[in-house]
């Protein structure tokens, strides 16, 4: 029985740990709090949705919603360089503009892909892949996306990238165009949380208007978790780091639900452990500073 | 120091997953204990209601808590991730019945599992959540029973309890299919009767009010289909409706008891009792794939007295005899 729990668990942390690695992109390399997770997860998963209900390719849907998650990042960062609007504040207007955005494009609240072609039904019909199909392809994509990124933040783009989360003044007196930055870091962090959406609701055979409500908490958590546990000494361990805390998240919810606590306690006790992730570090100094 | 931490931890929640799996099997009594699980999206009066009225059918039958019958009751508190862990943990349970209320739940739970017996409830349409292949034959793990709102015979009976009226606004939110469905079945009725809808949509409950408000004066009536926001913030539409001499027709009961004028629908702790007495049937030994979706066979007529008082309304009598009356 846990076996089958494990799994699942393991298969959701993968897919949810691409959007994670999105927010890693936005939060801390741009050092950018981007709030329109919550609405372009939403977009990638009712874009995908309507296009497979409409018998386009799956994977074709799945590419599409990472380009419509570009465009989202494109406007929060347009917002931001071109009109001057707080980080903060821009990607809460993308967030409100997508609830809208998400029902038209959606045409209605909620799509349902049972029995529809998904990505996984396709790679779950190869050989040996009926059972650890979903996992084997979540893992894949994960680790695929995960070199790109790793790749591309060690090439001079991407170490300009580094640099205008870092000291913007000081990269922009080196002839940077530190808003083209931006928006590149913004357009490419929502491709990724897009994408994330389209798997999840390829994988839970069904797209719902409400299905981001809560990411972007998750995806912090999922950060500052696998950033405490793993370490942040390089770009390469940061990366395996916040896949590994956005895997841990989904199965810290699970043992909570295991353990059989109330429902109702569930989002306090997500709160308690990313305090308790954010704590420790600097408990654990002022413990070593008594000795 | 780190990686042992991060180690230990590991390992520790590891374990702890490994331990509870072994940890929740009971000892096996003469009696076989049903194992059954509970999902429902979110926390709300009618939701909640057909939860009631499912167990308390169970109970009524001799399947009781502690006796031969254990359930797991888990509420996602709207986020439809949570649906995800819920559904998963229900599916590796080998529960012998799962009730999902509402469509995500349902949907979450039908891609989770294709074998154990899911019963739906507080559905309005399982053909297009394509959680069965027809109401008659559902072809699937699937069965249960929909809360199709009577939306024909409510508009009937907006025109026997207010004559005069000609224009209709509808307070909705966009987000949720159930309402998209009933507006959709609401504009079509209205054109059939000779009536004008004005829609008022919502995103957060806190909406409802100033919705409430742009309605004053474009409307005769207001229509407040069973839609989970609004009904939840129904005290905001009551107090502008009722202050502005603006009757409420309701799609359920919960917003008469708030003060709307009447209503012709779903009782839904009668729709969960419906609902147990289909799980009886499972756990005797049918199959769901062959049960029809069974939808409310009676519906009540439901009139605040004290409403109708305020508005001066007369009820015609044939109404006001099987209605009942709230204050």
């Amino acid at each position: 029985m846990s076996a089958q729990i494990a799994l699942g668990t393991t298969e959701q942390g993968l897919m949810y740990a691409i959007m994670v690695l999105g927010v890693y992109l936005t939060f801390r390399i741009l050092n950018y709090a981007d709030l329109s997770v919550d609405g372009s997860f939403t977009l990638g998963a009712g874009t995908a949705a309507s296009l497979i209900v409409g018998g386009t390719d799956p994977w074709v849907a799945t590419g599409m919603a990472f380009i419509a998650g570009t465009l989202a990042g494109l406007f929060t960062g347009i917002l931001h360089t071109k009109f001057k609007i707080t980080p903060l504040l821009s990607g809460i207007l993308t967030m409100t503009a997508l609830y809208s955005i998400n029902l038209r494009v959606m045409g209605r609240a909620n799509i349902s892909l049972l029995g529809s072609q998904t990505v996984f039904s396709d790679f779950t019909k190869l050989p040996f892949m009926e059972e650890y199909g979903v996992l084997v392809l979540s893992l894949v994509s994960v680790l695929f996306l995960g070199s790109i990124i790793y790749f591309f933040l060690r090439t001079e783009l991407g170490l300009a990238l580094r640099a205008t989360g870092d000291n913007e003044l000081m990269i922009r007196s080196l002839g940077v165009n530190t808003d083209l930055m931006k928006i590149l870091g913004l357009a490419l962090s929502n491709g990724l949380v897009a994408f994330a959406g389209s798997f999840v609701a390829q994988n839970q055979e069904f797209a719902d208007v409400s299905m981001g409500i809560g990411m972007i908490i998750a995806g912090l958590a999922s950060v500052i978790i696998g950033e405490v546990l793993i370490g942040t000494s390089s770009i390469g361990r940061t990366i395996i780091a916040v896949i590994c805390g956005g895997i841990l998240y989904r199965v810290i919810i699970a043992v909570v639900l295991q353990l059989g606590l109330a429902p109702t306690d569930l989002k306090l006790i997500t709160s308690i452990i990313v305090i308790t992730a954010l704590v420790s570090p600097s408990l654990r100094k002022k413990i070593a500073s008594w000795r | 120091m780190k990686k042992l931490l991060a180690f230990g931890l590991s390992l520790v929640l590891l374990l702890s997953l490994v331990g509870c799996g072994t940890a929740n099997s009971t000892g096996n009594e003469e009696q076989k204990q049903l194992k059954i699980g509970i999902v429902q999206i979110v926390e709300h009066p009618a939701l909640d209601g057909a939860r009631e009225g499912f167990l308390e059918t169970l109970k009524e039958n001799g399947y009781e808590v502690g006796k031969n019958l254990t359930f797991d009751y888990q509420n996602a508190q709207g986020d439809q991730s949570i649906l995800q862990s819920i559904t998963q943990k229900f599916a590796a349970a080998k529960l012998d019945l799962v009730l999902a209320i509402a469509t995500p739940s349902a949907q979450a739970m039908a891609s989770a599992s294709k074998d154990i017996p899911i019963l739906i409830t507080a559905v309005t349409d399982p053909v297009e959540a394509k959680l069965v292949n027809s109401m008659e034959k559902p072809g699937k793990n699937v069965t249960g029973t929909t809360d199709m709102n009577p939306i024909k015979e409510q508009f009937e009976l907006m025109q026997k309890l207010v004559p005069t009226v000609k224009k209709v606004g509808i307070i909705y939110n966009a987000g949720e299919v159930n309402s998209q469905v009933q507006v959709a079945i609401a504009k079509k009725v209205a054109t059939d009767l000779g009536l004008e809808v004005v829609e008022a949509t919502v995103t957060t409950s806190a909406d409802v009010l100033q919705a409430s408000q742009s309605l004053v004066g474009k409307v005769d009536t207001i229509y407040v289909p069973t839609d989970n926001m609004v009904v939840s913030a129904a005290q905001s539409v009551v107090q502008v409706a009722n202050k502005n001499k603006i009757p409420i027709i309701s799609g359920e009961s919960s917003v008469v008891d708030k003060g709307a004028l009447a209503t012709i629908g779903i009782n839904y702790k009668m729709l969960g009792k419906q609902t147990g007495e289909m799980a009886i049937r499972v756990f005797k030994g049918e199959k769901p794939q062959d049960m029809p979706i069974e939808a409310q066979k009676e519906f009540d007529t439901v009139i605040n007295q004290t409403t109708v008082d305020l508005f001066g309304i007369t009820v015609p009598e044939d109404i006001s005899k099987k209605a009942i009356l709230v204050k």
